[in-house]
């Protein structure tokens, strides 16, 4: 019974791989298909050689992109949900059920973000992350569902781990918007935008919405270390032991706290803010691929 | 002469003044927060003693030259170092002389009123102008009231305030932060922490001679040691077959505590706790119990002997030291609680539990160093001093004879790591961490503004200001407009 919830989950990881290419290549098409070139090149007068956007051209594929990363999302969630039928556990056991209930968190934050924000000039970005992180999950970290360790056994891995998790995908999200904020600040300085580029938000914008993502989920994040500590300290004994995942998250979460004093005490705005906004997220990435694959300690439960 | 004097004074104070002006400013904080973050790095990826004491001596005997002077820096105790804790002392001052007047400023700024109505509103956002009266006016000073803005009430004109608990939070939330170091700070000079194995059988009786390793707080002692017993009846482990992984471990446990006795389960995410002190359920192997007889058949040592596991299937090392036997014996030994047979690599354990158990040994004799005053491994031998006589292997039942005796495994028990800690200060960092986080809350969701309305020769006109550019002020003011107009 456990192995064919197993077999589901599988299933429905798989196919939202599928559904979040076709997806991917949707956003693709559109990017590339929104711009018009001339219909008739007029080289008798040479400043007709304009090329423009043109958003209903591709409207049709820029709902079919949206709908398939919210059917992606969809498939994701019942096979994170399967999967922790089949391990009789919450699905963040070891490092690929970690993974892909995190993919399914950055796709939830993009599409709820999505529904207050014109957003979808990053679903590119989001449906390619997404699928990489699938595939790494599903060929490199995959590992048959196993019941947990004795120290997982708690309330507070449900409470702790969603909190991280949760934290991570909105983190991700403000960092990329921070990297397109450095792109785009570079394109800019150069000369207007291309036509594909144009669609994005200004500058001021992209600036404003990774500080309001980070300063939304920061008091989250500080929840998540908080539940750690005080699992932690039924656990193992302390509520606050220097691990080497405790460190980092601890690094990251002071990263975020001088991100957030730097723009709100200080006036930090633009270039400056985007790379230590891009820095504090790389610490959590950090924390995530280094602790759980070379690092030692107490919080390696990946199965690697 | 009192020139000389003053001169140097003066410019001592200026000094300390603009010290303390450059410390409490929040560009200094900010280095100060961004030094901290960095300073802790080293310490994740250089092993440290107070994590991974083993791995530490590990690299010793790898680097010493190198390891030596990673020591001159207190690399191998970061989070104790004197360059650490400076950090940090620094960041707190900066933030308690940030903090503390910034609360005084903010607690007058809520006694207060709201500054005066500005003359020219027009200039101001959200400005509107529409019909109206003095009605209109106690309408707005209702709907103020309603929702719990401050007023000052101007005669022709309103000047209303809310959004306080943006900064109220933003203090509470540094004051909860130095609550939490007050809480660490609290727990590491009045704590203490330590282990002991016990076997299954066995009781442990909290006093200090029982503990395998003791550490106490500064300011504390073994006088601090609460007098309970804690007797283990039974453990029971349960591994998953398919992956040997450990699924559960309970312990069932006896203890006595100020002259009552009752039955305890002890669980790994479950402590027992008496007081500010806890008791966790921390590792466990096996420790198989033996008799070791001189050659006159006269038994010189019995009982249960702890082994060290080695991997996850419990293959374990220990030693078995007979001090009592002439000549003293020494069984250098490694037990697998399922045996497996594999060619040359020694006996290895295919499985956690008991299924086919066994112990292995060679045996020594000599001087086993006991007096000598160097502390001793208890699960290793120093056979420098001494010569073998033999190897064997027993079951459970069997007894292997040599020519200075023998040895029988009479069974195997499990053993469990309690460990025991105290901690005073840690229910001050939880309420520092709780607060910290509604501080945080109501400090990055809390929006401040400012609404007036007066009456002009017109009818009224009405303006806001969002401080911080704080969105929704805007659908705020529709709501106000639409309620003072008196629509339904």
């Amino acid at each position: 019974m456990q192995t064919t919830w197993a077999y589901i989950s599988n299933y429905c990881v798989y196919s939202a791989m599928a559904v979040f290419t076709i997806s991917f290549i949707a956003h693709a098409f559109e990017t590339a298909f929104a711009v018009r070139a001339p219909e008739v090149a007029d080289t008798t007068n040479g400043s007709l050689l304009v090329k423009t956007l043109d958003y209903k051209r591709t409207e049709k594929t820029a709902r079919i992109a949206t709908a398939m990363m919210i059917l992606g999302f969809i498939l994701l969630f019942a096979g994170v949900v399967a999967r922790g039928i089949s391990a009789q556990h919450v699905p963040w056991g070891n490092m690929y059920e970690f993974s892909i209930t995190g993919a399914l968190a950055f796709t939830g934050a993009y599409l709820a973000a999505l529904r207050t924000y014109d957003l979808r000039w990053l679903g590119l970005f989001v449906s390619l992350s997404v699928l990489l992180t699938l595939g790494t999950a599903i060929t490199l970290l995959y590992r048959n569902s196993a019941p947990l360790v004795p120290a997982l056994k708690s309330t507070w891995l449900v409470i702790h781990v969603t909190a991280a998790i949760i934290s991570g995908g909105v983190f991700l999200l403000a960092n990329v918007v921070a990297a397109a904020y450095l792109y785009l600040d570079r394109v800019e300085a150069r000369g207007p935008r291309p036509l594909w580029l144009q669609r994005i938000p200004s500058l001021e914008v992209l600036d404003q919405l990774s500080y309001r993502l980070v300063a939304f989920v920061f008091p989250l994040w500080t929840f998540a270390v908080i539940a750690g500590a005080i699992w932690a300290e039924s656990a193992w004994g302390r509520y606050w032991g220097w691990d080497p995942k405790e460190t980092w998250a601890f690094i990251t979460w002071v990263a975020y706290a001088a991100y957030l004093h730097a723009r709100v005490t200080v006036g930090w705005r633009g270039r400056r803010a985007a790379w230590l906004c891009i820095f504090a997220g790389s610490t959590f990435l950090f924390n995530y691929v280094y602790v759980n694959v070379w690092g030692t300690g107490k919080h390696t439960y990946s199965g690697l | 002469m009192s020139n000389e004097v003053e001169v140097p004074e003066l410019g001592f104070v200026a000094l300390i003044r603009y010290a303390w002006r450059q410390l409490t400013s929040m560009r200094t904080a900010l280095i100060l927060l961004m030094l901290m973050g960095i300073a802790a790095i080293p310490g994740s990826l250089i092993p440290q003693r107070i994590t991974n004491a083993i791995a530490v001596r590990d690299f010793f005997a790898a680097n010493p030259e190198l390891a030596k002077w990673y020591d001159r820096f207190s690399l191998f105790d970061v989070y104790g170092s004197p360059w650490f804790s400076a950090i940090y002392i620094l960041l707190f001052i900066s933030l308690i002389g940030c903090v503390l007047p910034r609360s005084v400023e903010h607690y007058k700024a809520m006694r207060a009123q709201p500054p005066v109505t500005p003359k020219n509103l027009s200039r101001l956002e959200h400005h509107q102008e529409l019909a109206g009266d003095a009605h209109t006016l106690d309408r707005a000073a209702d709907w103020f009231k309603k929702n719990r803005f401050r007023v000052r009430l101007e005669g022709s004109a309103i000047s209303a305030e809310k959004g306080f608990l943006r900064e109220t939070g933003n203090l509470l939330f540094h004051l909860s932060l130095i609550l939490i170091l007050v809480g660490v700070s609290f727990g590491s000079l009045f704590g203490m922490r330590g282990e002991a194995i016990v076997s299954v059988g066995e009781r442990f009786i909290n006093v200090a001679t029982s503990y395998d390793s003791l550490s106490f707080g500064k300011l504390t002692g073994e006088k601090s040691l609460p007098p309970f017993e804690i007797t283990l009846d039974k453990f029971v482990a349960v591994y998953d077959p398919k992956t040997n992984a450990p699924k559960d471990y309970t312990a069932w446990v006896t203890v006595t505590d100020q002259g009552s006795t009752y039955k305890k389960l002890l669980k790994v995410n479950e402590p027992l706790t008496f007081g500010n002190t806890r008791v966790y359920l921390q590792a466990n192997g096996y420790s198989p119990v033996v008799t070791v007889r001189d050659s006159q058949g006269n038994v010189a040592l019995q009982g249960p002997i702890p082994f060290l596991p080695q991997d996850g299937n419990l293959r374990s090392i220990g030693a078995i030291k007979v001090p009592d036997a002439e000549p003293q014996i020494g069984f250098v030994s490694s037990f697998v609680p399922t045996n497996a047979r594999t060619a040359g690599q020694g006996a290895i354990s295919i499985f956690p539990e008991l299924l086919d158990p066994k112990l292995l040994f060679s045996i020594w004799k000599g001087d086993l160093g006991l007096d000598s005053g160097v502390p001793q491994s208890v699960y290793r031998i120093d056979t420098t001093k001494l010569e073998k006589v033999g190897l064997g292997s027993v079951k459970p039942g069997e007894t292997f004879t040599y020519p200075e005796g023998s040895i029988t495994l009479e069974t195997v028990v499990p053993w469990i790591n309690l460990q025991i800690v105290e901690d005073p200060g840690k229910r001050y960092a939880l309420i520092g961490g709780i607060f910290a986080v509604l501080g945080l809350l109501s400090s990055l969701y809390g929006r401040r503004r400012r609404i007036w309305i007066r009456l002009t020769s017109s009818g009224v006109e009405v303006a806001g200001l969002a401080k911080n550019s704080a969105p929704g002020l805007e659908a705020e003011i529709v709501k106000f407009v639409s309620a003072i107009r008196g629509d339904k």
